[in-house]
Formats: C-alpha cells, sequence, structure tokens
C-alpha cells in the first residue's frame, strides 16, 4: 500500500473510532448500517469479486443466521456468542450444498445466479410455514434495557453495536486483504479470469470454488446474526426477499467488484445519498415511498453503463492511491 | 533414455465419429516429438485425452510408469505434464508476472517463492521488461510466449504445445524454435507438439508422428516422414520444400 | 376429493398457465435470441397490466381491446430498450448484462410504486362473473378469454417466426451470431425486434391477466422469477416448451393450492427450477447447447 493510501487509512480509523463521541444516536444508526452493508458486501465479493460466482441469494445466509441465533435465544435463552457457532455452521453447510450441487453439475453463470435465487425464495416460503420461528407473523427478541452493556446477551447503547460492526468490517477488509495476496487469491483470480486455463495449471477448481462459497457464507452469517440482535424482529419476508440480497451486492457493484475497498465505498456512497434524500425531501414535507430505490436503480445503472468496473478502481487512480 | 509418456490403442469416438482409432505412440524421455497430419487428423483430440479434458473410450495412457487417462487437467498438471492452448489463454484481468505466479504456485506454495521462480521464468522466454503490463495488452506472439512461459512455471517434465506456432511470423516462430531448443538442452524438457508450420517441425522434432483419419499411419525422424509416400499423398503434397 | 372439484382444479390452473406460458413466450425469444437475461421482464408484464387498469379505468376500455394499443407501445418501447440500452452490452460479460436489468427493474417496480402506491388496483367487467359450464365443469368466462388471447397471440408468434423472412432471419442470429452477421443481416436491428416482439407478448399477456387479478408493484419480481421457472422447465429455445412449462407450472400451481396450503405453491415452482436446473438444465423441450 502507498504511504499515501495508509495515512489516509489511518486518519479514516481514527475518525470512525471516535465518531460516537461526536455523533447523535440517529447518525450512528445510519454509521451502523453502512458499517453492515460493507461487512456483507465484502464477504459476498469474496464469492464473486474472488472467483467469480454471481450469487444473488445471499440474503438465505443472513436470515438463515439470524432465525438460527435468534431462535435459540428465544426458546432456550442462548447468548449470540454460542448461538454464531451453529448458526454459522448451518450456513457453511447450506453454502457447501449449493456449491457442491452447482458445481457438480456444472452449472455457472446466469443459471448460478437463478439457482441461488431459487433457493432463497423457497427458504423465504419455507420460513413463513415455520411455526418455530413463528411464521409469517415473524420472531420477537427482547430488547432489555438499552444503556446497559451486556455483552453477553449483545446489548446495549447504539455506540456498542456501532463498535461492533466496525470491529467486523475492518476485520472483513483485513481479511479479504490477506486472501487477496495469498495463494487462494491469486487460484480464485485465475478461476475467475479462465477457469480452463487454471485447470491446466493445476488448480483444482471445484475445491477452490467450493471454499469461496464457503468462506463467503461463513462471513455472511455472522451480519445475519449480527442483524438478529440489532432490529430483533424478524419475518422471513423481509429477511429473504430478494430486495435483501440486492441490497448487499449494490455496495460491491457500484463501488467495484473484487476490488478491497470497492464494497466499503459503495455501501457509504449508496446508504449517505438515500438518506440524504429521503431526509432533504422530509424537508419539504414529501414522504415517498420507493424514491430511495429508484435513486439506487439509476445509480446502479449508471455506474454499469459508464463505469463498469465501479467507483472505487478510477477514483484511486485521480487521488493517486 | 526411458518412456516418459507410453500412449496404447487409444481411441475416441464423438456420436459415432471416430475421432481417433487405435493410435499408440511412445514418447523418450528428453526428446522433442511432433504430431501432424491433416485438419480433423485428431491430433487436438489425442493432445485432450493425454491433458485429461477426456478420457479415451479405449487403450491406456501412462506417464512415468503410472496410468493418467481418465484423470482431470489439474491432475494430469500436478502428475508433471503442461500444456499450452491454441487459442490462447492469459488470465487478461491480471499483469503478466501474475498469470505465471499462478502456474508457479502449483510448486512454490510460498507467494514470494512463486514471484521470484516466475520472474525467472519470464526472463528466459525474454519477457522480463513487460511483467507488470496487464496480460490483456500483449501482441499475438509475447501471448504465445506468455501461454508457454506460464505452463513452464509449473515445472513440467513433459510440455504439450497446440499449435504454438500458428500466426507467428517466420523471425518470430525461428525465436520460439530456438527457446524450445534451448529449454530441451538445457533442462532436459520432453515436449510434444502439434503443428502445421512445416518450418518448426523440421526445425525441432526429433520423432514426428502422423496422424490421418484418427489412425496413425507414420512415424520416424522428419527426414523420413517427408519422403513417406503415404505422408506425402494425405498431407504434404509432392512439392514439399522444407 | 370429488372428481369435478380436481377437474375445475386443473381447467383454471391450465387457462392460467397458458399466460403463463405467453409471458414466458416473451422471455424465451429474448433470451434465445439476443441472450439476454431479462431480468425486467415481470416488472414489464405488471407495467401492461397497469395499463390495461388505467385504461379501464380512465377510458373504459375492456382490457382484450387495450391490447392492441399495449402492445403496440410495448413493442415500440422494447425495441428502443434494445437499441440505445443493451446493445452496447452485448459484447460485455454475462453478469454486467444480467446487473444492467436487475438496474431497470429496480427502477421499474419503484416507479410503480411511486406512481400507483403499494395498494391494488383492478379491472372489474361484467364477464369476470360469469362462466360456462359444460355439465359439471365450469370455465371462468374471462379465463377463457384470457386464454384464448394468450393463445391466439403465440400463434401468430410461432407463425411469425416460421414462415416470415424477418422471422427466419431472427432465427439465423440466434443461432450464429457471427454467421448471421458475414451475410449482411443487421444483427442490432433484428435484436432490438426480437426484444420488441417480446415485450409485445408480455403486454398480451398482462392485459389478459389484469382480468383474473388485483395487481400491485410487488407482482414484477414474482413474476419474473416465475417466468424464469418456466423458460427453463420447459426448455430455452423452444417456444412450445415455454407454452407447456407455464401450463405445467399453472397446473402444479393450482393443485398446490388445493392440497397443500395457497401459499405454498411457489416453493414447488422453486423446487421444480433446482431439480430441473441440476438434472435436465436444457429443459423439457430445449435443445443442448
Amino acid at each position: 500500500m502507498s504511504r499515501r493510501a495508509a495515512a489516509l487509512l489511518a486518519i479514516l480509523g481514527v475518525l470512525l473510532a471516535a465518531l460516537p463521541a461526536f455523533a447523535g444516536n440517529y447518525l450512528l444508526s445510519v454509521a451502523t448500517l453502512i458499517l453492515y452493508l460493507a461487512f456483507a458486501g465484502q464477504a459476498w465479493n469474496v464469492m464473486m469479486g474472488f472467483a467469480g460466482q454471481l450469487s444473488l441469494g445471499h440474503s438465505l445466509y443472513v436470515g438463515v443466521a439470524a432465525y438460527v441465533a435468534g431462535g435459540l435465544f428465544f426458546h432456550l435463552g442462548i447468548g449470540p456468542w454460542a448461538g454464531l457457532w451453529l448458526a454459522m455452521l448451518v450456513c457453511v453447510a447450506m453454502g457447501a450444498a449449493i456449491g457442491f450441487l452447482a458445481f457438480r453439475f456444472g452449472i455457472s453463470g446466469v443459471y448460478f445466479a437463478l439457482l441461488t435465487i431459487a433457493f432463497a425464495e423457497f427458504t423465504r416460503i419455507g420460513f413463513d410455514h415455520l411455526g418455530w420461528t413463528g411464521g409469517p407473523g415473524g420472531m420477537f427478541l427482547k430488547v432489555a434495557q438499552r444503556d446497559q452493556i451486556d455483552l453477553l446477551h449483545f446489548r446495549g447503547p447504539p455506540a456498542m453495536y456501532y463498535y461492533a460492526m466496525l470491529v467486523l468490517a475492518a476485520g472483513a477488509l483485513a481479511l479479504c486483504a490477506w486472501l487477496l495476496r495469498s495463494r487462494a487469491g491469486y487460484y480464485w483470480q485465475a478461476i475467475r479470469e479462465n477457469e480452463e486455463a487454471a485447470q491446466a495449471l493445476g488448480i483444482n477448481t471445484f475445491r477452490w470454488k467450493m471454499a469461496a462459497v464457503m468462506i463467503s457464507s461463513a462471513m455472511t452469517s455472522v451480519a445475519g446474526v449480527f442483524f438478529a440482535f440489532y432490529y430483533n424482529n424478524l419475518f422471513p419476508e423481509q429477511i429473504f426477499q430478494i430486495s435483501r440480497s440486492i441490497e448487499i451486492i449494490l455496495g460491491p457493484i457500484i463501488g467495484g467488484v473484487g476490488t478491497l475497498f470497492g464494497p466499503v465505498l459503495g455501501a457509504a456512497l449508496l446508504t449517505l445519498l438515500g438518506d440524504g434524500i429521503t431526509e432533504l425531501l422530509a424537508a419539504f414535507g414529501w414522504e415517498i415511498p420507493g424514491i430511495k430505490q429508484v435513486f439506487y436503480g439509476v445509480v446502479l445503472l449508471a455506474v454499469i453503463m459508464f463505469l463498469p468496473n465501479g467507483i472505487w478502481p478510477t477514483l484511486a487512480k485521480k487521488l493517486k492511491l | 533414455m526411458n518412456e516418459l509418456l507410453d500412449v496404447r490403442a487409444v481411441s475416441k469416438s464423438f456420436r459415432g465419429l471416430k475421432a481417433v482409432q487405435n493410435a499408440s505412440f511412445t514418447i523418450r524421455e528428453g526428446s522433442i516429438n511432433a504430431l501432424i497430419g491433416p485438419n480433423g487428423a485428431g491430433k487436438t483430440t489425442v493432445f485432450n485425452m493425454v491433458a485429461g479434458v477426456f478420457p479415451p473410450d479405449s487403450g491406456s495412457i501412462v506417464f512415468q510408469g503410472k496410468p493418467i487417462h481418465g484423470l482431470r487437467p489439474d491432475q494430469v498438471c500436478a502428475a508433471g505434464i503442461g500444456r499450452t492452448f491454441q487459442l490462447v489463454k492469459p488470465f487478461a484481468g491480471l499483469s503478466v508476472l501474475d498469470n505465471v505466479v499462478v502456474g508457479a504456485l502449483l510448486r512454490s506454495k510460498d507467494v514470494s517463492a512463486a514471484k521470484s521462480y516466475a520472474a525467472e521464468i519470464m526472463e528466459r522466454l525474454g519477457l522480463g521488461e513487460k511483467r507488470d503490463l496487464p496480460a490483456s495488452s500483449l501482441t499475438l506472439p509475447d501471448r504465445k510466449r506468455l501461454e508457454v512461459a506460464r505452463a513452464l512455471a509449473t515445472r513440467p517434465k513433459l510440455l504439450l504445445l497446440d499449435e504454438v506456432m500458428a500466426g507467428l511470423r517466420p523471425t518470430e516462430c525461428d525465436q520460439m524454435v530456438e527457446v524450445f531448443r534451448g529449454l530441451n538442452r538445457s533442462d532436459g524438457l520432453t515436449i510434444l507438439l502439434i503443428e502445421h508450420v512445416m518450418r518448426a517441425v523440421m526445425a525441432l522434432a526429433q520423432h514426428v508422428g502422423v496422424l490421418h483419419h484418427g489412425e496413425v499411419i507414420a512415424r520416424g525422424t522428419p527426414e523420413e516422414i517427408v519422403r513417406d509416400p503415404a505422408v506425402l499423398e494425405c498431407y504434404l503434397g509432392e512439392e514439399t520444400e522444407v | 376429493m370429488h372428481w369435478d372439484l380436481v377437474a375445475n382444479v386443473v381447467i383454471s390452473g391450465v387457462l392460467t398457465g397458458l399466460i403463463y406460458g405467453l409471458m414466458a413466450l416473451g422471455l424465451s425469444v429474448i433470451f434465445g435470441v439476443v441472450r439476454v437475461v431479462n431480468f425486467a421482464h415481470g416488472e414489464m408484464m405488471t407495467i401492461a397490466m397497469y395499463a390495461a387498469v388505467v385504461l379501464f379505468a380512465e377510458l373504459g376500455l375492456d382490457p382484450f381491446l387495450a391490447i392492441v394499443p399495449v402492445a403496440a407501445a410495448f413493442f415500440a418501447l422494447g425495441y428502443a430498450m434494445q437499441k440505445a440500452l443493451i446493445n452496447p452490452f452485448i459484447t460485455r460479460p454475462e453478469h454486467s448484462q444480467f446487473m444492467l436489468l436487475v438496474a431497470v427493474a429496480i427502477i421499474l417496480v419503484n416507479g410503480l410504486l411511486l406512481a400507483f402506491g403499494p395498494d391494488a388496483r383492478n379491472v372489474q367487467t361484467g364477464y369476470q362473473l360469469e362462466s360456462f359450464a359444460f355439465g359439471p365443469l365450469l370455465f371462468d368466462k374471462a379465463r377463457v378469454y384470457a386464454a384464448g388471447a394468450a393463445l391466439a397471440a403465440a400463434a401468430a408468434l410461432f407463425a411469425f417466426f416460421r414462415f416470415s423472412l424477418t422471422g427466419k432471419a431472427i432465427r439465423a442470429c440466434a443461432d450464429n451470431y457471427l454467421g448471421a452477421k458475414v451475410v449482411g443481416l443487421n444483427v442490432k436491428h433484428l435484436y432490438a425486434l426480437t426484444f420488441g416482439l417480446g415485450a409485445a407478448c408480455v403486454a398480451v399477456a398482462g392485459c389478459a391477466m389484469s382480468v383474473l387479478l388485483e395487481v400491485t408493484p410487488q407482482l414484477g419480481p414474482a413474476y419474473t422469477l416465475l417466468a424464469f421457472v418456466i423458460v427453463i422447465v420447459g426448455g430455452l429455445g423452444s417456444m412450445g416448451g415455454a407454452l407447456l412449462g407455464g401450463v405445467l407450472i399453472g397446473v402444479s400451481e393450482a393443485m398446490a393450492g388445493l392440497f397443500i396450503t395457497p401459499s405454498a405453491k411457489s416453493m414447488f415452482s422453486f423446487g421444480l427450477l433446482i431439480l430441473v436446473l441440476l438434472f435436465r438444465p436444457q429443459g423439457l423441450l430445449g435443445r443442448k447447447t
């Protein structure tokens, strides 16, 4: 990393760490959302940007993890730190199953994307009929006192959630940076660029694609557990729906698929601008449902047409990072 | 010299069309061999069977004493056979160096060790100065060299070259020939090429096999096969000047 | 379980399935020829439904009559969309095109939300309450008319592709892009034409569907997925497959609604999609590429 980039990153780190000191609860919640999307986007990026497999059903892992951890807490009082492991296990198993089915049967590209959508939708409808998790009526976790920090049950003031997400997002960034430079990173990029050539160089593409899918689903499951204990209510209709999957991938696509900072940049830009628009309109007394999504759609369209590699690569060049 | 590759009585049909029938040949360690023949003779099919792209319907392929027919392409590479593609397949989004590093990572699991080995290989193939350029920006001869460098980085005992001279001008072709001669001499690299460019075949190959309609119709040194009447009839024509 | 109840449910499923089939036919034509994954397909169908609703509300125009202007408009818009938006993307990687249409879909579905709000709208005509009776079997008039319109449109499309010169040219492009260019076909124009035709199919299907259902913006994504399920199950590139797939899904949804709970009916469709993708990706009638 160049010195300019390292300096910028350090400044950003300090600012982010100090944010709760001067930001109100609303701003903190926006910042937490940005970090959440950055984290989830980074997790998705591992599969797409690194291994080239387009998943449009990532809401599956968020939802299942949220329900597993949430369900354990709701029914058995098991805290999130323990629930996290089971949630991750289940999600990795699901990711492995989907990956196995897809790769063994040679499903790729658009068909793979459709397969991931089908699994997410199938699960959504399934959970709608699952009594143990409350069915379509949803599951509500007990919200305890907000001012005390109860780390064991992951309850506390907004600042606690913010810092938790900050650590997760920073951790994901570090993990991806390490992966990208490792043997795995090279192999994944080779598979993404040309799978046949990669095989001819001794790469067991099936195994590496599976690894990408499993790492991606494991990371995404953590986001799901966070979701459960942050929002405290889960509805199948909401958490599994395809717009949630799209929400996760908007950041990386706009910021730059396959890059390290793309997902973070994309998540920040979209959330800030989107919220900004809503606030602006509210200031004029207009409350228009759907305007934020239209905005997202337009930005996505513009980026795909004019900056197909995302905003980050161009920005990095301009800023000489 | 021992036998490195033993292809015995392999056959392959595609939907009833016999692409290769009962083809057999052996390749000695340290030799340079060529497989020639008219289009549709089955050369690429044989090639692909050795490289693991698909298995033969019958027959066997034994490499270094172990059967490799039916193995996946990545397993064949791990066993010690490297290959290039007729239509080059660079990793376009990666730099030239990174392309070769991917190959080197097979044997040198550590990234920095792989990088230095890759740099060495690139020097030998004359790509040293282009290391940080995107692979997509290379000219065709350089892309072919990159393809070879990448395969070499996997430290193969046998290198399969699929029409590597196609599209090269005579001087570029001669340069490639020199590279392969050098690799064969200094490293003892065994080479099997599929070729149409007779200039390269005559300059490089010590043994030549000729395929026609899926069958091996002639075997021998280059001088022998250019005089073989069967070969002249089906492929080279009476007025062959090489 | 009385057999006539089951029979009526099956009939209803077949009729609805024909409309699904027409919608999927539009997608099959687009996907099969232009190779574009039209992720906005369901949204286009929903817009057509809204168009029929609005024309009925403002002008009292029966949805089946509205088919003519709506289909014409959709043809023009489809042509324009392909020419302006998608053609530049032909050489780009697959997922790039896909995301382009995802963006369009997002804009369309939320645009509808902005324009019409989330509440359901519908059309109310006299014949919606009537049915044809053949003994114990009941055929809802509205459903029969709708299925009839769908069949007519499908037949017209078949005929176009089979017998007209332009139709053959389009099939040539589908088979071999480069070859078609080499023999002098204006491929970009033909692609735009094809997209226009696919859009027109959707328009007819949407107008027909508007007499059977209430329309909300959320139908968009659901129909997109349904269209893909049908096209993949029925077989890519096969027009007959799209119709057959549509009928199959229509009947299975109706049966699932009868024997299991109605809300679980799409689960069956998705399960079927997964199975087909894994075990018979060319679908029931498609060609293996």
